[in-house]
């Protein structure tokens, strides 16, 4: 007896959303170069988004914890980043794409390292106590934000850091009529890179089965036998090292931080979190690309009207769908 | 009479009794005692702060409602004040007009967000507000034809308010009314149903209780209290502009005050601003005494800097939520039983 689970119908809808935006935006910008400089430019700023808020949702979805500290991770990360690039000037002023993809390299696992063991550190420390209870983590995950960002501004002082990009990495590639800054393709590449890792991970491992399944019943996997508490923690380190990554990506994509960047990008995930559903890994994903779009988009067709995109866009999604465009069943 | 006026909610504690009536006292002739215009200043700061405290209050401490919108309202008191001053020219007319068109603005957006917000988990109700809060914040810094964008408005008042004793004492006044209207909320049938919603919500709304409804209107009276503090301090300062009253760090002050004092006890706002408004204003200069001592020490000496005063906030922040969930007003109330238990034990043991 071949007897097959009944499959769920995939839901498109939300997905289709991101290449539908771009189509729509298309005879507004008018210009076909224009259109392509600004998409990539959005689709670069929306994999960074991804990275960086893929983490907390996962974290949400698991473990019912709503991390307000993440931002911290991606502060750590954008600053040791900093630093390492700064040490390594050697490196990314060289006129060689190698050399300047070299530096690059150990920045990133480095703001990874950092971001990676002051989550482990933080969930230890701070978020274990107050498991199911709402208020205190909220309240505590709040406290460590002002603690990290005290210490960031204790260790690499207030004021902004500038950070230039590798020399290669500078300037715009021309395709056809159109330019795109070099560093938003690397983005863009990397995002997508970890887009599939991701992917794969949390769809072809038992790893990723046990994840998934600890967002929607997390007390049938451990009833099972997991320790969903270790997959956790597992969770929690890896969303702080992506967050790291992210950090990373955005101080190079912004060329500088400040201290303030965890508590500045803590909005703009909270919008895409809450966009694409809590606990969503795709919905996430949707999110972060129609917020990276959409801010480009009318940031060059309506300036002033692009501060407001944000937040416009998650009005529109939560009167469409209360509870994000992927809502995760069990919450 | 005392007992009512404080809606027979007492201190229940003798030692904060007697630093309640030393706080009142000590703010009551602050003009006189203290000369000087940053102890003045100080003082009005601490007022404002107790206002706008005590309505946070209302929200996390009896609601049980976290909410980062809490500035927006704050600036939209002040910014009343302060546009309607510009634009129609200093009198009591334009305070008045200012004052009813920011309480009216804070009851309308209060009751959208409650309604949208609050049917939804209090993660969710915390995450929206943040994100409105930050675009209400760019809002006011793009309409620099009505706020001044990020300059902000300076702005004159009426004739009557150009002594600063006299305006000290007005703003004393008020935030003393305020604060026991705030009491009376709190200790009326009203303010139990809301501390039985935070308790346990599922049961408030067993029993009868409309439970959406009464956070609605929790939030919007919390709203309407800090839209009043925001007067206030457009009253003050004489000038508005975003970062004196809409900022994310004020926001941030707030909920430190509110759960270092003491969450779900009105009083905690008052000793919590005093005590967070003196540390801000003369804490940085007492470090800065005691940083030649570690100054050879490198971490050490960056670590105690006067600038990184938040730090050890944060830190005694975080220890108030674990260990002493009703802050300094609670451990005080915890010191009174226990002494007062063993008491009863010693009477009772031979």
């Amino acid at each position: 007896m071949s007897a097959t689970l009944p499959r769920t119908r995939f839901d498109v809808v939300p997905l289709a959303l991101v290449p539908a935006l771009a189509l729509a935006a298309w005879p507004l910008v008018g210009t076909s170069s224009t259109w392509l400089t600004l998409t990539v430019a959005g689709l670069a700023m929306g994999m960074i988004v991804f990275i960086v808020a893929s983490g907390l949702t996962l974290v949400f979805g698991l473990m019912d914890v709503l991390n307000f500290g993440h931002g911290v991770f991606i502060a750590f990360g954008a600053f040791i980043a900093t630093s390492v690039l700064g040490g390594l000037a050697d490196w990314t002023g060289a006129d060689s794409l190698w050399l300047n993809l070299a530096a690059l390299l150990p920045a990133m696992l480095a703001a990874m390292a950092l971001a990676a063991a002051v989550g482990w550190a933080f969930e230890r420390v701070l978020v274990r106590p107050v498991y199911g209870q709402h208020l205190k983590q909220i309240l505590i995950t709040m406290g460590g934000m002002i603690i990290g960002e005290e210490l960031i501004k204790a260790i690499w002082g207030p004021a902004l850091v500038p950070l230039s990009l590798p020399a290669a990495l500078r300037g715009v590639l021309a395709l056809g009529d159109a330019s795109v800054e070099k560093f938003r393709l690397l983005a863009t590449g990397l995002g997508a890179l970890v887009l599939v890792a991701m992917l794969y991970l949390l769809n072809r491992t038992k790893l990723g089965l046990l994840v998934r399944a600890g967002v929607q019943d997390r007390e049938m996997v451990e009833s099972l036998g997991y320790p969903i508490r270790r997959l956790f923690v597992g969770v929690f380190v890896a969303g702080s090292a992506l967050a790291g990554l992210g950090g990373a990506l955005w101080a190079l994509y912004q060329q500088g931080v400040v201290p303030q960047i965890g508590a500045q990008l803590n909005v703009l995930i909270f919008i895409v979190i809450i966009i694409g559903g809590l606990g969503s890994t795709l919905g996430c994903l949707a999110g972060a690309l129609l917020v990276g779009l959409l801010a480009n988009y009318t940031g060059f067709l309506w300036p002033k009207l692009a501060l407001f995109s944000n937040i416009g866009l998650m009005v529109l999604v939560l009167l469409w769908r209360p509870r994000g465009l992927y809502p995760v069943t069990s919450r | 009479m005392i007992a009512r006026l404080l809606s027979h909610d007492l201190p229940r504690s003798r030692v904060l009794a007697v630093l309640l009536v030393l706080i009142v006292l000590g703010l009551a002739v602050a003009p006189l005692v203290f000369p000087g215009t940053k102890a003045l200043n100080v003082a009005a700061k601490v007022l404002v702060f107790i206002v706008l405290v005590a309505s946070f209050d209302l929200l996390l401490g009896y609601t049980g409602i976290v909410s980062f919108a809490h500035t927006m309202f704050f600036g939209i008191g002040a910014y009343g004040i302060a546009i309607a001053s510009t634009q129609l020219g200093p009198g009591w007319g334009a305070l008045a007009v200012g004052v009813a068109a920011a309480l009216a603005a804070s009851l309308l957006l209060s009751l959208l967000i409650g309604l949208f917000g609050l049917r939804v988990k209090a993660i969710f109700f915390a995450m929206i507000t943040l994100a409105v809060a930050s675009a209400f914040l760019t809002l006011a810094s793009q309409l620099s034809e009505w706020t001044g964008g990020e300059d902000g408005l300076s702005f004159r008042l009426p004739e009557a308010l150009a002594d600063r004793r006299a305006s000290y004492w007005l703003l004393f006044a008020c935030a003393t009314l305020l604060v026991l209207a705030m009491l009376r909320i709190v200790n009326s049938p009203f303010g139990r149903v809301l501390q039985a919603i935070r308790e346990n919500e599922f049961r408030a709304e067993a029993i009868g209780y409309r439970t959406v409804v009464y956070r609605t209107l929790g939030n919007v009276l919390s709203a309407l209290f800090a839209t009043l503090a925001g007067c206030l301090l457009a009253l003050w300062l004489r000038y508005n502009g975003p970062d004196t009253s809409l900022s994310f760090e004020i926001m941030l002050d707030v909920l430190l005050i509110v759960v270092i004092g003491g969450m779900g006890t009105v009083y905690g706002a008052v000793v919590g601003s005093l005590l967070f408004v003196l540390a801000q204003s003369y804490l940085q200069d007492l470090m800065k005494l005691a940083a030649p001592a570690v100054d050879g020490v490198p971490l050490l000496s960056t670590l105690i800097s006067p600038e990184r005063w938040l730090l050890w906030l944060g830190v005694l922040f975080v220890l108030s939520v674990y260990h002493f969930p009703n802050g300094i007003v609670g451990r005080l109330r915890a010191m009174k039983t226990s002494q007062s238990a063993h008491h009863i034990k010693k009477e009772t043991s031979p």
